[in-house]
């Protein structure tokens, strides 16, 4: 199968995260849903680097974001499938 | 075929109350920090001893102040400690400490400053400091079953990487572990917000759900609406965490809470520095997520190891407890691998099951406890950091 460059914890989420440093944009990624080992396809749309998180699904302002199958908070700015999703388009609802 | 740990053994040092310590430290402890330099100048004299200087102890009162006793006299009663010398301004309050430590059996002697000046103190505390190295460098080690282990947990510098591949490696650990008696204990209650709900359902019984909620709740209206300008989003998640790809509070809470694995359940929360006292198992400590105050803190309340699983790189170590440093993160192993013990970069490659990333963890474990020295350790890592909960008088 080789070696992973995105990881993704649970079927129900909508972001991976990367695991290789340097990944470029276009790069077909190899992607394990850590859960159960299995594993799709998903190409970069960004350079993003290694621990931050892709859209795996497009994104609208206001949706969401599930990571651990559960909330991590909400997108403020919209991702395309293969865009880095970070504190620039995400944020917590608490505060 | 996982490792069978219920029959496996230490070379440890069993202390006069019956607990196990894997170091052998004699301790010249201050009560205050305007003690701190008579301890370190019987440090210097006197080879084999170490000097913890901190930074507070004094008009401290209430709450604070029984922390700060706390928090000392748990440190000296820690099993990695085989004697203490304990040096504070004034007889009373190292009296308090003197006899708090002396409740484990082990030696303690107090002296104080006032009346005699720091010369008179450090003859006299050296001739006592030197007895103590004499009879605690012929202690010998015997075999001590692994459950009589007590071991924390602390994630630091997290990211993404920590909850996917070094929390849920301690996580293993526990799950494996726990059920052959040894103590665990996990804190960071900052850090437990956002996952604050899946917490409290792994609670192993409705008071132990009940008193962590109060105490989060008390963190949260105490410190966050009490303090806040605006939000946490400055210090949690970190910068150090943001750079690693963490975005809000609740990711970072959710990776934390891997570091409790799959099956185990708390069965109490306590205070800070507080000893647990149910029995073996996991406990929940109320604690900053500030590395050295949150280390502090759980090895005063008695643990012995602390496993200490990092992605950006956190290089935090303590006086008495050796903390094992678990990363996962390629980049960190790469630029700065003299820090990590235990390398679980394999989980994120696919190369290593978290299965495997435990037994690995719990090996590394047992050659800690055996005596080998951790990165932190090695590199000269002390970090003894004093929580305080409010100004001095």
């Amino acid at each position: 199968m080789g070696i992973p460059q995105l990881l993704v914890h649970d079927h129900e989420d909508n972001v991976g995260v990367v695991v290789v440093e340097d990944l470029q944009a276009g790069t077909e990624m190899m992607c394990v849903v850590t859960h159960d080992n299995s594993d799709f396809r998903l190409t970069a749309k960004a350079d993003i680097p290694i621990g931050h998180k892709v859209a795996l699904k497009p994104l609208k302002a206001g949706d969401t974001v599930i990571k651990y199958g559960e909330d991590i908070g909400k997108m403020v700015g919209d991702a395309d499938v293969g865009d880095h999703v970070h504190t620039h388009n995400c944020k917590t609802k608490r505060w | 075929m996982a490792l069978d740990f219920s029959n496996a053994t230490v070379k440890a040092w069993r202390r006069e109350n019956g607990r196990v310590g894997v170091r052998n430290h004699v301790l010249i402890l201050p009560v205050d920090d305007i003690s701190n330099a008579a301890c370190e100048a019987v440090a210097n004299n006197v080879k084999g001893t170490m000097a913890i200087p901190h930074a507070y102890g004094r008009l401290q009162f209430g709450e604070d102040l029984d922390l700060h006793f706390r928090t000392i006299i748990g440190t000296g009663a820690n099993p990695n400690v085989a004697a203490v010398v304990v040096i504070g301004i004034e007889p009373e309050w190292t009296k308090v400490i003197v006899d708090g430590i002396a409740k484990t059996g082990k030696p303690v002697t107090g002296f104080s400053i006032e009346q005699k000046g720091d010369f008179e103190t450090i003859r006299q505390a050296g001739w006592k400091a030197k007895e103590y190295v004499h009879w605690a460098s012929e202690l010998q080690k015997e075999d001590c079953p692994v459950s009589d282990l007590w071991i924390s947990t602390k994630c630091g510098e997290s990211d993404t990487t920590t909850g996917l591949s070094s929390c849920p490696t301690v996580g293993n650990m526990y799950d494996k572990l726990l059920p052959h008696g040894i103590y665990g204990c996990f804190g960071e209650t900052s850090e437990i917000t956002g996952a604050e709900h899946i917490c409290e359902k792994r609670a192993a019984n409705p008071e132990a759900a009940a008193k962590f909620k109060k105490i989060w709740q008390a963190y949260s209206e105490d410190v966050i609406f009490a303090h806040q300008t605006d939000d946490l989003s400055d210090s949690q998640p970190t910068k150090g965490n943001i750079l690693g790809g963490l975005t809000t509070i609740e990711e970072k809470a959710l990776g934390n809470l891997e570091k409790i694995g799959r099956t185990s359940s708390y069965i109490d929360a306590m205070g800070p520095a507080e000893a647990p006292s149910k029995g073996p198992g996991l406990y929940f400590m109320d604690s900053s997520s500030a590395a050295a105050e949150c280390v502090t803190l759980m090895a005063a309340g008695g643990y012995v190891i602390h496993t200490f699983p990092t992605g950006q790189g956190n290089v935090v170590g303590n006086p008495i407890v050796p903390v094992i440093k678990i990363s996962g993160n390629p980049r960190t192993l790469r630029t700065m691998s003299e820090h990590i013990d235990v390398d679980v970069t394999g989980v994120l490659t696919r190369e290593m099951t978290i299965d495997q990333a435990g037994d690995a963890l719990i090996e590394m474990i047992v050659r800690t406890a055996n005596g080998r020295m951790t990165a932190a350790e090695a590199l000269g890592h002390r970090e003894f950091s004093m929580t305080k909960l409010y100004r001095s008088a």
